[in-house]
């Protein structure tokens, strides 16, 4: 996402805003650049915007105001059928009175494509989803994931260079999903086509993304690469909805550089990482991932270190969830190895947690 | 204890020496499972009885009873069958000789004696007189003096009623002299016996009942496709609408049930007649002249108007009822795939939107068939349908036999067209709601 990349900005949301009955806005200000060929995930809860942003994009909703480009062209007053946008919809919507060939032909009949050329082209989209036995199928005679697949195939078709997918394995179980996951990620690279993707699943968003966008409340709270994401939340929200987060709360107390010391409510002073905090004497949250924590022996050389005492332990196979009381936190979260230490902890145990600056991040107080 | 119960009940099947499957207690599967269900077969069937009981007393019985009226000729028969006896082997040519006219004497002499309720003469005019106008007059005159009569009775009879002359009059006493016939359904196709007695068209003034056919046919066909035309777009919007919106606009369109069919026609009447509020519109708008108000009322643009109206929600219903379970995501699919809004409503939406049309077609399409009180109110001389011509033979003519056979080829006709309709598009994809 480097500004000297000339397809930076294939698809650019403007100070975009979106409200349904002119009270409440449901889109707030919405800046949002992708670009040629890139996989941007919306990620938020639900209720969040993202389908809007989406319907915007394909043209079934209209922006309340700002402006929405494809390809450097304003495209507010395109209708949908002239964006040649390819969508795969939630429910999948395959006609249900068409085979499934036919519903792969549809889109290149409207076109006006000859005979032969269709049927080419059909063949090449279903062997690519692994479906080319299934042509003389209907929809309602194949499975979910099935569906799924013939949906995706009839989204790309048509060689779009824009595909939006809006939840598009919501339906599927756990197995199914990853196994698509992966699948989806592969045409992506293979056809290098750009694909706007939404969901609520953020194991899903990490995996699948170049670009994740996280929505809450009609605004992007961050924008950046999965890893970064985790690593490097920047505000309460994104560190909460990503991944596992302990959270302390407290209110600064000094700020030095790019690091600050939090006073928390119980009188422990954290230092941590200066990512969020206007100034001295503001409320703010930490935030803390629970592999980033050291228990028991070498807690005591980290900047931050306390005693702490076990609360529980869930066994979990390859690690052990220990919750802990830390600074008058009972929701504190540690992950220890499934080894001989791990193994010999006991409830009511107390024992030293420490962590380094780096890990901690003091963020907005939410 | 466990153990215990398995050795028991191993011990049970092994003397049996079957491989019955029995359950714990002994008895076979089959026969406790059908136990079990007795009772519930039972509730079922209890439920279902009053309704199975109300369906025959008010609908298949008349039924059969009218289809039986419809061949049933026994008025004759009755009356005189020494006389066709004696007829049995007339030509059918001249007039039948004087043993014939004795029989007739004889039958006639012998109806008198019976008590005054149980006389069969009475019928027998009223069946001649379907067949022969003055029959009737000629069965009853001759029967009240047929005791005075003397041999020869030949003279006695034509002198008492011209009509006795008549070899036609004879033919036709010869020809319905059987349980059974077929006279009913002759007339109701427009058709006669002929003096050979085969079957003939009636003059080209005397026929009716066919091209009367044919318009209630045509006229259920336009009101069908009105129905349609104008029940399409209400029901797809009604299936857009938010649901509260959507039950208003349903209420609109229940209206006509629920408003009294005397109101709903004084209505029509009100609006449609030649002073009505519609013409006279015209009129002072200048539209038409004073003397070239439209006739829409009396003919069978009233009969149009109406029906369309009162069945409108027979039509919208099934269509509302499939249209609201097409997802908007269809729609949205096919035009983000490039098929502007008119191809993409007439490739993905209308084809899922058939079995409401289906439904809702021969819904209309049976119901307008025989319709009778419409078309009777405002229908005029030209809006006339069958079962107004039904009605006539049932109340005016009496003629419950002719009424009878309409009745039975109108039932027919719509059970033909329905198996048609079957065979080509197929009742289970039927959506009624
Ligand atoms: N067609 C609509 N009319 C009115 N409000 C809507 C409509 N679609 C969505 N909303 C509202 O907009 C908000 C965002 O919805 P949506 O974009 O579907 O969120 P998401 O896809 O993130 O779950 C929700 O509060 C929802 O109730
Ligand atoms: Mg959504």
């Amino acid at each position: 996402m480097s500004d000297s990349s000339p397809d930076d900005g294939f698809v650019t949301f403007d100070r975009v805003q979106k409200s349904y009955d002119g009270e409440t806005l449901v889109v707030k200000d919405l800046n949002l650049s992708i670009g040629r060929g890139e996989f941007m995930t919306m990620l938020g809860p639900s209720g969040s915007g993202k389908t809007t942003c989406l319907m915007m994009l394909a043209g079934f909703e209209t922006a309340t105001s700002g402006e929405i480009t494809l390809g450097g062209n304003p495209i507010n007053s395109v209708p949908p059928h002239k964006r040649g946008i390819g969508m795969v919809f939630q429910n999948y919507a395959l006609f249900p009175h068409m085979t499934v060939g036919e519903n792969l032909s549809f889109p290149l009949e409207v076109r006006g494509m000859g005979k032969s050329e269709r049927e080419q082209k059909v063949k090449r989209a279903l062997d690519m989803v692994q479906m080319g036995n299934f042509a003389g199928r209907r929809p309602a005679q194949l499975s979910g994931g099935q569906q799924q697949r013939i949906a995706l195939a009839r989204a790309l078709v048509f060689e779009p260079d824009l595909v939006l997918m809006d939840e598009p394995l919501g339906a599927l179980d756990k197995n199914l999903r990853e196994r698509m996951q992966y699948e989806i990620k592969h045409i992506h690279e293979s056809l290098g086509v750009t694909v706007v993707y939404v969901t609520h699943d953020q194991t899903e968003a990490l995996t699948m993304s170049d670009n994740v966008a996280v929505f809450d409340d009609g605004r992007i709270q961050q924008l950046a690469p999965p890893a970064v994401l985790y690593e490097k939340p920047d505000n309460a929200f994104v560190a909460a909805f990503i991944g596992e987060n302990n959270t302390l709360r407290g209110k600064v107390d000094a700020i030095d550089g790019s690091t600050c010391s939090v006073r928390l409510d119980n009188g422990s002073v954290v230092k941590a990482l200066r990512v969020n905090v206007e100034g001295t004497g503001v409320q703010s949250t930490l935030s803390l991932r629970p592999e980033r924590v050291v228990l028991g022996e070498g807690a005591a050389e980290r900047p931050n270190s306390f005693e702490a005492e076990v609360l529980e332990l869930i066994y979990l196979g390859d690690h052990i969830r220990v919750r802990m009381n830390v600074c008058g936190d009972d929701e504190f979260i540690v992950k220890v190895p499934n080894n001989a230490d791990g193994r010999d902890m006991k409830v009511g145990q107390k024992a030293p947690v420490g962590w380094s600056i780096e890990d901690c991040r003091a963020l907005d107080p939410s | 204890m466990a153990q215990a119960d398995a050795t028991m009940m191993g011990g049970a099947g092994a003397s049996s020496g079957t491989e019955k499957l029995v359950t714990a207690e002994g008895v076979p599967l089959k026969r406790a499972l059908e136990r079990a269900q007795r009772r519930r077969k039972l509730m079922a069937f209890a439920l279902v009885v009053p309704l199975l009981a109300f369906i025959l007393t008010v609908f298949v019985f008349p039924i059969a009873q009218m289809m039986w009226l419809s061949v049933k000729n026994d008025q004759i028969v009755n009356a005189i069958p020494r006389t066709l006896e004696e007829l049995r082997d007339w030509d059918g040519r001249e007039l039948p000789d004087e043993a014939v006219f004795a029989a007739l004497h004889a039958d006639l002499m012998e109806d008198l004696e019976r008590p005054r309720r149980e006389q069969a003469t009475g019928p027998m005019g009223i069946r001649l007189n379907y067949e022969l106008s003055a029959a009737r007059s000629a069965v009853s005159r001759t029967a009240r003096a047929a005791s005075g009569f003397e041999a020869p009775y030949k003279e006695a009879f034509i002198d008492a009623h011209r009509l006795w002359g008549d070899p036609e009059l004879w033919r036709i006493i010869k020809r319905e002299g059987r349980p059974l016939t077929a006279s009913y359904y002759v007339a109701a196709l427009d058709r006669q016996y002929d003096e050979d007695g085969r079957i003939v068209q009636r003059d080209e003034n005397r026929r009716i009942y066919v091209s009367l056919f044919g318009r209630t046919l045509m006229l259920s066909v336009i009101i069908t496709g009105m129905t349609f035309l104008l029940g399409f777009p209400i029901a797809f919007y009604m299936s857009i609408l938010p649901m509260r919106h959507a039950n208003l606009l349903m209420i609109c369109v229940l209206l006509p049930f629920w408003t009294s069919l005397l109101v709903r026609t004084s209505a029509w009447i009100v609006l449609l007649q030649q002073q009505g509020v519609i013409n006279t519109g015209l009129v002072t708008l200048g539209i038409i002249d004073d003397e070239n108000r439209l006739s829409m009322i009396y003919n069978m643009t009233g009969t149009i108007i109406a029906m369309t109206h009162i069945l409108l929600p027979f039509m919208v219903l099934p269509l509302y009822s499939v249209m609201r379970t097409i997802p908007p995501s269809y729609m949205r699919a096919a035009k983000s795939l490039g098929a502007t809004p008119w191809t993409a409503f007439r490739r993905v939406y209308f084809p899922q939107t058939l079995p409401g049309i289906g439904a809702g077609g021969v819904l209309v399409f049976i119901i307008s068939i025989g319709y009778y009180i419409t078309p009777a109110l405002v229908g005029g001389q030209s809006g006339r349908m069958i079962s107004n011509e039904i009605a006539r033979h049932i109340q005016q003519s009496l003629n419950w036999g002719l009424a009878a056979a309409l009745g039975t080829m109108l039932l027919v006709g719509v059970l033909a067209l329905y198996w048609l309709y079957n065979r080509l598009v197929g009742a289970d994809s039927l959506k009624l709601g």
